[in-house]
Parts: C-alpha cells; sequence; structure tokens
C-alpha cells in the first residue's frame, strides 16, 4: 500500500450523507463504523480508497461512505476489485461482500482470489443468512436452522471460509465482530496495510432474521494463541476453532500479484511489424 | 475486385496435426511475398489431435475476402478423416487431385469423375527419410503447381523454421524438393493470373490479431478473459503485447470474473477489453447490463461460432446477434458492431473503443470464427484517429453529480484519485449523484438518458457499408458483406446491377440512415448464417423493408457462396 498520509483523518469524514436502509440494530451499522475507524487510522484520503461490493444488506455500504465505491451485481465483487487494483496499484481497494454473495454465488471467485492474492481486503459480513431476500439459508447458516425455504434446516455441514481462505493462498485470515467496532476497525485497518490479499470474516449479526444472534457478543473470545505466518500452524488451529476465536489468524509473506514488469514500448508500430511483408 | 475475380482455390487436407494448417499458412506467405493476394481459412474437427483438418487458400492478384464455389487443387496429406468435409469441399470439374494412396481414397463426394489425379506418397517418402515431415512434402507439391518461386519459398520456410537448425532445414526443402517433383508432371487447369508487380506495402494478419491490434491502437490497456475458441488467439496476442505498453491481461477464472474485473479497470480509469465466444457471452449478459446502468465503458468481442450450447466450437455461424442486441435484462441500450472483413476487425475494434469510452458504454463486437481465424494479406491499414477519450470530471468542489442529466446524455465521470469526486458506481437505479432510489421519475430520467447519449450521437458513414446502386440490394452484415460484395460483381457481369448494404452498426439501430440508403430500392435479398433468420427478423423489428424481401439464410458452418447470392439476385430479376 502506497499511502498518501495525511494528518487528523476522523472516522466521520469517512461517513456519507446518505442514511443506510438497514433494520435498526443490525450488525452492518458497527461495521460501518469499524470502516470509517479503519480508514481514520490508516489516514488515507477519500478519494484514494475504492469500496467494492456485490448485493445484499451488506453490499449496500459503499454509499454510506464518502471514499469511492462499486456496488456491483450479486457475487462479482472481488473480481471488479481485482480489475480496479490491478489497472491501479496507487489505490486502495476494499471490497464488502456478505455470506451468500461472497461464499455462494461468488465462492468460486473467492477461492481465485485467494489464490490470485492481489492486494486488496476482502470483508465478508457474516450473518449466516441472506438477509435483503428474508431470510433463507446461505452456506454458513447451520444446518438445523428453520427457514421457510428449508424447513427443519438444510441438513448440510457450513462452509468454512477461514479454512478455505488458507487453504486457497489468502495471505492474512482474521475474523472480527461487528459488537465491536473499535477492535473491528483496527483488525481492518492491519488487514488492508498487510500486502496481498487480505480476508477478514466480520460476525455482524441480523437482528431481523436471526435475533438469536444477538447473543454473540457473550460468545465472542480473543484467540488463545498469537497469529502464525505458518499455514500447517494455521490451519491446526482452524480445526479446533469455535468459529467465534476473534483476532488475526494467520500473516502469510506470499509476494502480491503484480504485473510483471517489462520494458515499456512508446509505439504501436513495432508490433506493426510483425505483420509487414 | 475486378471485374471477373480470376482466382485460383486450394483445399489441404489431413488428420489434425499432421500439419496441414502450417503448410496453408507457409504457402499463403510464399504466394503473398511473390505478389500475390490471398485469403486463408481453417476448418478443424473438435478432436485436439488426429481429427480432421482442411486449410482452405484463395489466391488472386486483388485482394481476397472470401472462397468461391469450388476447388481447382484438392491436395491430402492423407484421406483419413477427410470424408467429413463432404459437404464444405467441392473440386471443380476440371480441377486436381493430389493424395497419398496409401492414406485412404478421396471421397467421391468431393471429387467430381472428370477429375484429374496425382499421387503423392508422403508416407512413403517419410519412411525413406525419416527427418522429413509430410506437411512439408505437401508444401512442395502445392509451391510448385502454384508456380511459386523457390527462393520465396525457400525464404518463407527459413523465416518459420531457420532456428531449429541447419539439419532440420536441409531436411525442410528436401522433403518439398521431393514433393514438387513428384507432381512435375501435372499442372492447374486455371493458372493464376500475373502476380502484382508492385503491390506495396502490405500485411499478412489474421482478423483475431486485427482485434487486438485495434484494441491496442484504440487505447485498451487492461484485458481480462478467459480462453475459448475461437476466440484465444486474441488473448494470446494481447497478452504479451499489453504487458509491453504498460498495460497487463489477466486470464481470469471464467467469464463472469473476467467481465467484472474488465469493469473494475474501466471504472479506474483504464479503457479495458475482454474476448470470449457465444458461451462466454452467456455468461456476462448480466455484468454488461451492470456497466450499462452504472455507466462503464467496457469492449466485449464475441467471435462468433456454431451455437447453441458447445455447438460446433471450431467453426463459423452468425447466430449470437440476438443474444449480442438483445441479450440483457431490462431497458439496457448498448452498442453492437460488426466488422466485415479481416481489417474491418482492426478499424471496427478501435472504433468500438473509442465509442465506448466517448459514451461511457458497453461495447459488443460481434467476430465470427470465419473472420477471427482467417489469415489474409490486406494493404497496410491506415492509423485512424481513432483513441478513446472519456469525459472526465475535474477535482469537483459541491455536491458532484456522477450521472448528471445533460445534453448529451453523457456525464462527466470521476476517476478515483479526484478529489472531490467520489461517488459510488451502481447498478441500482439511482440518483444523478448515483445515491440508489427505486422512484418512478429517477429510474425513467436516467433511463432515457442511457438511452438519449447512444441515440444523439452522430456515429458517421461507418454505421454501414453501403455499394452500388440499382433497386435491388443485398443487406447483409459480419463476414458475409465480402462474400455478397463478390457476388454483386458476379451480378453486375451478368447485367444485373444491385447495392449492398451491409450495417456495421448493429446497435443502436439507424432507422433514418436505413431509410435514405433503401431509397429506390424494390427488392431485398437479406443473406445471413443463423438457423434462425436472426438477422432478417432483427431488419424486420427496426426497419421498413420493401414488400419484395426474401431471405437467403442456412446456420453454419456451410459458408453461403458469392454464386448462391448472385443466383438469388438473378432469380429475382428473371422472375
Ligand atoms: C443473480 C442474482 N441472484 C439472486 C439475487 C437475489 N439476492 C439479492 S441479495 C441475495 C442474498 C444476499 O445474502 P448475503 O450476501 O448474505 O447478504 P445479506 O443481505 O445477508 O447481508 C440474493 C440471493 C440477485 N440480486 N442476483
Ligand atoms: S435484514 Fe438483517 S442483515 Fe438486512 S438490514 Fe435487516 S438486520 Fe441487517
Ligand atoms: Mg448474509
Amino acid at each position: 500500500m502506497n499511502a498518501t498520509t495525511t494528518l487528523a483523518c476522523k472516522p466521520g469524514d469517512y461517513k456519507s450523507d446518505v442514511k443506510p436502509i438497514w433494520c435498526p440494530g443490525c450488525g452492518d451499522y458497527h461495521v460501518l463504523l469499524a470502516f470509517a475507524r479503519a480508514f481514520a487510522e490508516l489516514g488515507r484520503p477519500a478519494q484514494e480508497i475504492v469500496l467494492v461490493s456485490g448485493i445484499g444488506c451488506s453490499s449496500r455500504i459503499p454509499a454510506y461512505m464518502s471514499c469511492y465505491g462499486f456496488h456491483g451485481i450479486h457475487g462479482r465483487s472481488l473480481a471488479v476489485a481485482a480489475g480496479v487494483k490491478i489497472a491501479r496499484p496507487d489505490l486502495t481497494v476494499v471490497v464488502a461482500s456478505g455470506d451468500g454473495d461472497g461464499y455462494s454465488i461468488g465462492g468460486n471467485h473467492f477461492i481465485h482470489a485467494c489464490r490470485r492474492n492481489v492486494d486488496i481486503t476482502y470483508i465478508v459480513m457474516d450473518n449466516r443468512i441472506y438477509g435483503m431476500t428474508k431470510g433463507q439459508p446461505s452456506p454458513t447458516t447451520e444446518p438445523d436452522f428453520d427457514t421457510a425455504l428449508s424447513p427443519g434446516g438444510t441438513g448440510l455441514r457450513p462452509f468454512n471460509p477461514l479454512v478455505i481462505a488458507l487453504a486457497s493462498g489468502a495471505n492474512y485470515v482474521a475474523r472480527a465482530f461487528a459488537g465491536n467496532p473499535q477492535e473491528a476497525g483496527a483488525l481492518i485497518a492491519d488487514a488492508i496495510r498487510h500486502p496481498g490479499f487480505s480476508f477478514v470474516e466480520v460476525l455482524s449479526p441480523c437482528v431481523t432474521y436471526r435475533p438469536d444472534q444477538k447473543a454473540w457478543k457473550e460468545r465472542v473470545h480473543p484467540p488463545p494463541v498469537e497469529a502464525t505466518d505458518d499455514p500447517a500452524r494455521a490451519a491446526r488451529r482452524l480445526m479446533t476453532d469455535d468459529g467465534f476465536n476473534i483476532g488475526v489468524l494467520y500473516r502469510g509473506n506470499r509476494v502480491p500479484y503484480g504485473p510483471r514488469a517489462e520494458a515499456v514500448v512508446e509505439d504501436l508500430a513495432q508490433f506493426e511489424a510483425e505483420f509487414e511483408f | 475486385m475486378a471485374d471477373d475475380p480470376v482466382s485460383v482455390s486450394v483445399a489441404l487436407l489431413g488428420s489434425g496435426g499432421a500439419g496441414v494448417l502450417t503448410t496453408g499458412q507457409l504457402l499463403l506467405e510464399a504466394l503473398c511475398r511473390a505478389g500475390w493476394n490471398g485469403l486463408l481459412t481453417r476448418s478443424v474437427g473438435p478432436q485436439i489431435r488426429g481429427g480432421e483438418a482442411a486449410a482452405l487458400l484463395r489466391v488472386s492478384a486483388q485482394p481476397v475476402e472470401c472462397h468461391s464455389g469450388g476447388f481447382d487443387l484438392l491436395l491430402a496429406i492423407d484421406w483419413r478423416n477427410a470424408a467429413r468435409f463432404d459437404s464444405e469441399i467441392a473440386l471443380h470439374p476440371d480441377g486436381l487431385v493430389i493424395g497419398d494412396p496409401a492414406g485412404g481414397e478421396a471421397p467421391a463426394a468431393m471429387v467430381p469423375a472428370s477429375a484429374r489425379r496425382g499421387d503423392l506418397r508422403c508416407a512413403e517418402l517419410c519412411r525413406l527419410h525419416p527427418e522429413w515431415r509430410a506437411n512439408m512434402i505437401a508444401l512442395g507439391a502445392a509451391a510448385r503447381l502454384l508456380a511459386i518461386p523457390s527462393e520465396i519459398l525457400e525464404r518463407v520456410i527459413d523465416n518459420r523454421f531457420g532456428h531449429k537448425g541447419e539439419a532440420a532445414m536441409a531436411a525442410n526443402l528436401a522433403a518439398t524438393r521431393a514433393g514438387a517433383e513428384a507432381v512435375a508432371a501435372f499442372a492447374l487447369a486455371r493458372a493464376l493470373p500475373p502476380a502484382l508487380a508492385s503491390p506495396g506495402k502490405r500485411w499478412l494478419i489474421t482478423g483475431n490479431e486485427a482485434v487486438g491490434l485495434g484494441a491496442l491502437r484504440g487505447g485498451v490497456r487492461f484485458a481480462a478473459a478467459y480462453p475459448i475458441t475461437p476466440a484465444s488467439e486474441i488473448l494470446e496476442w494481447l497478452a504479451p503485447k499489453l504487458a509491453r505498453v504498460g498495460g497487463s491481461l489477466v486470464q481470469a477464472e471464467d467469464e463472469l470474473a473476467s467481465v467484472n474485473m474488465i469493469i473494475g479497470a474501466s471504472y479506474g480509469g483504464t479503457p479495458s477489453l475482454t474476448a470470449t465466444s457465444g458461451p462466454g457471452l452467456s455468461l456476462m449478459v448480466e455484468s454488461i447490463g451492470l456497466a450499462t446502468a452504472a455507466e462503464v465503458p467496457i469492449v466485449v468481442v464475441d467471435v462468433m461460432r456454431g451455437g447453441p450450447s458447445t455447438g460446433i466450437p471450431t467453426k463459423s455461424e452468425q447466430a449470437d446477434l440476438n443474444i449480442a442486441v438483445y441479450g440483457l435484462h431490462g431497458d439496457a441500450p448498448h452498442l453492437v458492431i460488426a466488422p466485415q472483413s479481416i481489417p474491418d476487425c482492426l478499424l471496427s475494434t478501435q472504433w468500438a473503443v473509442f465509442l465506448a469510452e466517448a459514451l461511457q458504454s458497453p461495447v459488443i463486437v460481434l467476430s465470427d470464427q470465419f473472420l477471427g481465424q482467417a489469415q489474409g494479406a490486406i494493404a497496410r491499414p491506415a492509423d485512424i484517429a481513432f483513441v478513446g477519450r472519456r469525459l472526465r470530471a475535474q477535482s469537483a468542489g459541491g455536491a458532484y453529480r456522477r450521472y448528471a442529466i445533460t445534453g448529451t446524455g453523457v456525464s462527466p465521470m470521476a476517476i478515483p484519485g479526484t478529489a472531490g469526486g467520489q461517488y459510488t458506481a451502481d447498478g441500482l437505479t439511482h440518483t444523478e449523484r448515483g445515491v440508489p432510489t427505486s422512484g418512478a421519475l429517477d429510474h425513467s430520467a436516467q433511463l432515457d438518458k442511457r438511452c438519449d447519449k447512444l441515440e444523439q450521437y452522430d456515429y458517421g458513414q461507418l454505421w454501414a457499408t453501403l455499394e452500388g446502386e440499382g433497386d435491388t440490394a443485398v443487406l447483409t452484415w459480419g463476414s458475409l458483406t465480402g462474400v455478397a460484395r463478390e457476388a454483386l460483381t458476379l451480378a453486375a457481369n451478368r447485367g444485373v446491377r444491385a447495392r449492398l448494404i451491409a450495417p456495421r452498426l448493429l446497435a443502436p439501430t439507424r432507422p433514418a440512415a436505413m431509410r435514405a440508403a433503401l431509397v429506390g430500392v424494390r427488392r431485398v435479398v437479406v443473406v445471413e448464417q443463423s438457423h434462425g433468420a436472426q438477422f432478417h427478423k432483427y431488419l424486420r423489428a427496426h426497419y421498413d423493408l420493401p414488400a419484395d424481401t426474401r431471405v437467403l439464410q442456412r446456420p453454419g458452418p456451410l459458408t453461403i457462396r458469392p454464386t448462391e447470392i448472385c443466383d438469388a439476385l438473378f432469380a429475382e430479376n428473371v422472375a
């Protein structure tokens, strides 16, 4: 990240005047606050940050911030973000997504974004439900959670995003809790600072379709051990993870994706010569 | 084109992997270096190796845009799967068949009883000389029959294989000499017309390469794509070039990703392009709608192949017209441009980049397998001054309105990094500021804006090719334009004058311009390569055609021939 640091940025500077559509009490308000705190901590001017998202309650977030935003279609935010960052490495590119957007319809892009390791930061606001479409199960929904579309539950084993991220090559893997925006903001800032593809799963309760998630604030806890740069150790830790460890799990040291440096040709005539006879 | 296009056509056949396509390329290059013009197309089966492959070559003193009705020479390294070309390749009654008797029989349907036959014992020669290659023997034979000067042939072989060392080179030359000797007793019934004495600077280029160069000339500096036949050569040509001009090409995980990557790169201010074929375009349409709504310039090249589904991946068809023009959900005005020849692949792609940038809109370029994989000699294309220029917002004070309603419908676009220009590009219906809304008035205002900016723009002469005169018109598009042009020459020789009308700009439609083009036309023959007559239905939906309109149409891959169009015109006039 090449930061042009300006002094005295306040979290409030990063919020727009657009009023969120979220339900009162939605965890996403806190994620918004966490983003604002992270950007302020980094001191990055709003015009040098691009916040990309897909579709879902969570993906509404760009309009509520004062940086550049891109609110695309369902599931494709990581691809948009990769395009922005590869063509404009000078910008700070952050992606906001939901568990449906990021793990279901966008699941393939998640794997390949981890592999590709472009220097972007991926924040998934996981509420283990499709909020925007009114309460259908997502890949992280518990197997016995009853919904209209899945009476009695899906019976399916939940997707483990952190394991997938680690196995696919993400360079930074962490979990945050929306209920603690200060800590979540610091984690997001740390993730942005870390080179390569950084993934932060943010537990962000849906008060409307998952009122049971109000209990999350009692369940979250600090991780038992420090972050590691050893994928094998990180993987072992994930095996005993209860899903509520909050903090950085893995900090890798892979070299971020970047176009290979080659001599720059000014004149296209060089290419045209290959056709001439 | 001369009044009577005098040309010679050669079909080279062999199992896939036997090297007939290389033979075709070397032959074309040698002919062009010797002063002729030519066109080389390929027809191959789906197998990676060991299937069937044909290199189809037509040579003339004049530029060549299409194949004629039949072939003067059928030369086969082997006949193993040649029968699969039964319906595509037919020899003239006075034609010559050269083949290896050890490699099977020439399919009866291709070869009239009156044809002359000669042997080229490739397999036996290669057994005697293990270092020889059958396709080089075939090259020598074909070059001899076409009277290509041997020093030119040798130079072409040296250019291609010289790096493999002297021994390999000597083997190649010996093999070509053996091939030439084997056919020394034969001559083609029709000799090639004299080569051009001073043909000027020319290029030997494929349509796919021309698309790549058009993209670069237009200013494209980012591409993302997923490999697919027959578009991959565009990507393979662009990848190293983009790197050298300070851009990049990303191989994405799929077409959903590739189109969104170019949307992201373009949102960031870099003119961007992807290339695909029908299956990929199908995956991209939702995202192209996003680019329409968020007003992000992108160029999507579709090199059409036989569809639906995997269809015939290696052969040409014009059946993606519907999805290109109508495939987006919602009311999503965008541009569709169809190149008409190899040089037009360059021009149209460059124009597409220019228009995408000028109108902040997605542009679909509809090329096809015939154009994309055809290689031909063309006059060195002039560099037209189309370099994409986007109307940018400078650091804005006050509340920046990204989607401001302006007189032209185009509103200044802030590029990230521009202070005060922050906005959210949105696929949701939005206000002029870009704030999501579900208000009816905001919705219709933005729909109007996106429609107006495309409708009000002056596309000038490039919207269509308009040639000839008369009260009969051939209305066609894309790669059939060259075929129709030759048909009109044939018709003129038979005393019928007709016009050629071939829209290059398929969307937005240009009713006033088409009305003007059709003034005085009483009869129209629509010519297209789709089973469902997609082009005819499209024309009828948007343009007023005369009551006497008939359609000459069939699906790919059997290309419509100039003689068929000419006959259709003649039938009309006689009737
Ligand atoms: C292609 C497509 N399919 C379906 C939808 C409908 N849809 C909108 S949001 C959504 C799920 C969002 O869930 P999640 O990402 O978890 O976001 P949340 O609302 O929970 O924050 C779906 C299925 C859509 N917009 N586009
Ligand atoms: S539905 Fe759930 S996720 Fe969506 S805004 Fe309401 S509380 Fe938040
Ligand atoms: Mg969700």
